[in-house]
C-alpha cells in the first residue's frame, strides 16, 4: 500500500446520494483475476449521461471525488475501491460512507473523510473552479478560498495510511497470540474450533 | 463483565477477541470463511507471491457461484460443458485451481452439493450458532439467521483471514429491531424485511449489527430467518442476527459439518446461553407490529423504496428530503414509472425466483403452490426458477415442484446466483421489468438498463401468472 499523506488537486463534483458499489463498477467488471484496470470500467453507467461529470475533461486523472451521504453501500466489491485508484482517485470526500466501503478504500490506501453536508455543499461549488487540499497529519481540509474544515479519523488507520503498512503483515507479527486465542478455544468451544471428522 | 446483561451480539464478540488495543479496534478470531470465485482470486495472488500459506484451511470451504451459468453443466453423454464466456471460465478455473493449491476444501460446479455460498454454508452445517463467519460478499449477513455473527468483507480482508484467520474490526453498536403480533395470510419473510428496510432506509443500519427479535422471527423457520438476516445490509448494517434455538438445533442437527457426540452437547449448552440477556441495552431500537406488513414491492431503485402492494407509485414531493426527492425522480425516470400508477397495473415482462435470498426449499415449495395449475401469461418473456443449491434441486424433484414449474411455462435451472446479478448469462434485457426475489434492486444490477421490482417467491410466482404486479392473496385458496 502507497503511504498517503497529502491529497491536492481537483475534486470531481459528483454530490450524488447513496451511490452503491453497482453504479462505481458494474458486475460484469468483477470477471477479472487482478486489480488492475478497473478504471474503464468506472461509474460506467453514469458516463452515459449528457453533462456527467467523469467524462468531462476537465476533471480527468482528478485525485479527488465529492459525494453524497452513504456513498459505497451496497455490495462488498473491493473492485470499487481498485476502480477509484485506477481513476486516480485516492481521497473520497462525503457526509458518510457505508461500512464496508471505507474499510475497502482504507486497505487501498484510499483516504475517505466525511465531513457534513453544509461542507460538501460548499465544496460542490468551489470544485469546478479551484483545487481541493486534503491534510492527513492535521485532518484538514482547505480550499483556496479559505475554507477550512477539520475531519475525524481512526487513529489505527491514520497510522497504517501515513506509512503505507501492510495489515497482513502486521497481524501475522501476532501470531502467538492468535496461537493462544486457538489453543483456549479448543478447550472451551471444541465445536466451533475443528470441523468433524464427517464432513 | 458477566454481571452486566449483554446482547446475543455482544457475547459473540466478547467470546473472539483475540486482542484489543488501546484505540478500540479488536483483533477477532473468525471460525469459518467460505470463498467464492469473484472476490477471492486477488487475495491468493498476494499470498502466493508473499509466500504466506492459509492459516487454517479446514475452517474454509470454496465453491463457485457467481458466474456460473444455470443451464445444463453436462451434455448427454455426461461430459462437463464449458463455460463460453471466457472472462467467467477464467475465473472459476482460477477457484479450482487456489483451493486445493492451499489445502481448502473444493465444491466443484458438478458436485450434488454445490450452490450459492449462502445456501451452502447453513445447508452444510458448516455455518453454525455463536460462530463468525465471514464471505467476500455483502450477503454474508444471511448466516445471522443461524444465530451466527456473519459479515461480508472485502478481498483485502479475505487475505487477511486466510494468512491468520482473524480481522481487525471496531465493535458496531447494537439496533433492535422487534416486530410483533400476528403476519397476515401471503405475508412472507421477504415482506418482513422489505418492509423493516422500508422503515429504516437503506443507512439506517450503518454502524449497527442488527438483532431482530419479537414473535414474528421466534416463530419463524431457519429458512425465513436466513431471509430476513440476508437483507440487513440492504439495511445498511453489516450483520444481523437471530438467536439460535430450538428450531436452530433441529435444523441444524444430522448436517455434515454439524458437531457431533460430546461437541454436539457441549455446543447446545452454549448456544442456549447466547440469547440477549434480560435487562440489555441496545443503541436503537425499533418496533413494527405485524399486522401492518402487507406483501411489500418495491417500485424505485433502492431496497429502501417499498409499498404495500396495494399502494401506488409515489411521486418526488411526497418526500420531505430535498435530495430523496431528486433521488426519486431519477429512480422514477429510470423505472419509467407514473407517479399514481397502481402498482398492480404495473405489468413484468420477466420473473426471477432465486438467489441468496430466497432459493431455499421453502423458497421453491411457495412459488410451486401458486404455480400448480396454472400457467404464465403471455407477456411474460422469460420467467426462471433457480434453486439454491443441487441439494434444493434434488429435494425439489423429488417433491415433483419442477415438475408443476415446467408445466406452468417457467423454466427449472442449474444452481447459481443467476439473474441476481449481471455476471453471468441470466440478464434481464434493457427497458424490460422483472419481477424478482433478489435483494437488489439497483440501477443495471439484473443487466444495464433492467428495472427490478423486488419480492417474495409467492408474489413474483404471481407476477409470472398474471404478468403484472399482484397482490398473491387474490391467488389464494
Amino acid at each position: 500500500m502507497q503511504p498517503i499523506s497529502h491529497v491536492a488537486g481537483r475534486a470531481i463534483p459528483f454530490g450524488r446520494k447513496n451511490v452503491d458499489t453497482d453504479v462505481i463498477i458494474p458486475a460484469h467488471w468483477l470477471k477479472t483475476i487482478t486489480r488492475e484496470g478497473l478504471g474503464r470500467g468506472a461509474f460506467e453507467a453514469v458516463k452515459k449521461e449528457p453533462g456527467n461529470v467523469f467524462t468531462d475533461p476537465d476533471y480527468a486523472g482528478a485525485p479527488i471525488l465529492i459525494a453524497g451521504d452513504n456513498f459505497g453501500c451496497g455490495s462488498s466489491r473491493e473492485h470499487a475501491a481498485w476502480a477509484l485508484l485506477d481513476m486516480g482517485v485516492t481521497c473520497v470526500i462525503a457526509p458518510s460512507f457505508s461500512d464496508i466501503f471505507s474499510g475497502n478504500a482504507f486497505k487501498n490506501g484510499i483516504l475517505t473523510v466525511a465531513l457534513p453536508q453544509d461542507a460538501i455543499d460548499r465544496l460542490m461549488e468551489v470544485a469546478p473552479e479551484q483545487p481541493i487540499d486534503i491534510d492527513l497529519e492535521t485532518q484538514s481540509v482547505t480550499t483556496p478560498f479559505q475554507d477550512r474544515w477539520t475531519f475525524e479519523i481512526d487513529a489505527f488507520r491514520k497510522h497504517c495510511l501515513l506509512l503505507g503498512l501492510d495489515e497482513v503483515g502486521l497481524t501475522m507479527a501476532q501470531g502467538k497470540q492468535i496461537s493462544g486465542y486457538e489453543a483456549k478455544a479448543k478447550a472451551d468451544l471444541p465445536f466451533l474450533a475443528r470441523t468433524p471428522a464427517t464432513a | 463483565m458477566t454481571n452486566t446483561p449483554r446482547t446475543l451480539y455482544q457475547k459473540i464478540w466478547d467470546a473472539h477477541v483475540v486482542d484489543t488495543r488501546d484505540d478500540g479496534t479488536s483483533l477477532v478470531y473468525i471460525d469459518r470463511h467460505l470463498v467464492h470465485e469473484v472476490t477471492s482470486p486477488q487475495a491468493f495472488e498476494s499470498l502466493r507471491v508473499a509466500g504466506r500459506p492459509v492459516r487454517r484451511p479446514d475452517l474454509t470451504l470454496a465453491v463457485p457461484d457467481h458466474n456460473l451459468p444455470t443451464t445444463a453443466r453436462k451434455d448427454a453423454e455426461g461430459h462437463v460443458l464449458p463455460i463460453a464466456d471466457p472472462e467467467s471460465a477464467q475465473q472459476l478455473a482460477t477457484l479450482k485451481k487456489n483451493a486445493p493449491e492451499f489445502g481448502i476444501r473444493y465444491i466443484d460446479s458438478t458436485d450434488a452439493e454445490q450452490g450459492i455460498v449462502h445456501v451452502v454454508g447453513p445447508e452444510q452445517g458448516f455455518s453454525l450458532p455463536g460462530a463468525t463467519i465471514v464471505c467476500g460478499d455483502s450477503h454474508t449477513a444471511c448466516h445471522g439467521g443461524i444465530g451466527a455473527l456473519a459479515f461480508g468483507i472485502g478481498t483485502s480482508e479475505v487475505e487477511h483471514v486466510l494468512a491468520t484467520q482473524t480481522l481487525l474490526l471496531k465493535r458496531s453498536k447494537s439496533f433492535e429491531v422487534r416486530v410483533e403480533g400476528t403476519l397476515g395470510a401471503g405475508v412472507t419473510p421477504k415482506d418482513v424485511i422489505l418492509h423493516v428496510i422500508g422503515v429504516i432506509g437503506t443507512a439506517g443500519g450503518t454502524g449497527y449489527v442488527i438483532e431482530y427479535r419479537g414473535n414474528v422471527f421466534e416463530e419463524m423457520s431457519v429458512e425465513g430467518r436466513l431471509t430476513v438476516c440476508n437483507m440487513s445490509i440492504e439495511g445498511g448494517a453489516r450483520a444481523g442476527l437471530i438467536a439460535p434455538d430450538d428450531i436452530t438445533f433441529e435444523y441444524l442437527k444430522g448436517r455434515p459439518y454439524t458437531p457431533v457426540g460430546e461437541d454436539w452437547d457441549k455446543a447446545v449448552t452454549w448456544w442456549k446461553s447466547l440469547a440477549t440477556d434480560e435487562g440489555a441495552t441496545f443503541d436503537k431500537s425499533v418496533f413494527i407490529r405485524a399486522e401492518e406488513i402487507q406483501p411489500t414491492v418495491t417500485w424505485g431503485t433502492s431496497p429502501e423504496d417499498t409499498s404495500a402492494i396495494g399502494g401506488i407509485v409515489p411521486a418526488p414531493e411526497d418526500f420531505a428530503d430535498a435530495s430523496k426527492r431528486d433521488a426519486v425522480k431519477v429512480s422514477l425516470d429510470y423505472m419509467g414509472l407514473t407517479p399514481g400508477t397502481r402498482l398492480t397495473d404495473v405489468e413484468v415482462q420477466n420473473v426471477f425466483i432465486g438467489s441468496c435470498t430466497n432459493s431455499r426449499i421453502e423458497d421453491i415449495r411457495a412459488a410451486a403452490e401458486v404455480l400448480k395449475g396454472r400457467h404464465k401469461a403471455d407477456n411474460v418473456k422469460w420467467a426462471i426458477v433457480v434453486p439454491g443449491s443441487g441439494l434444493v434441486k434434488a429435494q425439489a424433484e423429488a417433491e415433483g415442484l419442477d415438475k408443476i414449474i415446467i408445466d406452468a411455462g417457467l423454466e427449472w435451472r442449474e444452481p447459481g446466483c443467476s439473474a441476481c446479478l449481471a455476471m453471468n448469462p441470466d440478464k434481464v434485457p434493457a427497458g424490460e421489468r422483472c419481477a424478482s426475489t433478489s435483494n437488489r434492486n439497483f440501477t443495471g444490477r439484473q443487466g444495464p438498463g433492467s428495472r427490478t421490482h423486488l419480492m417474495s417467491p409467492a408474489m413474483a410466482a404471481a407476477a409470472a401468472v398474471t404478468g403484472k404486479l399482484t397482490d398473491v392473496r387474490e391467488l389464494m385458496g
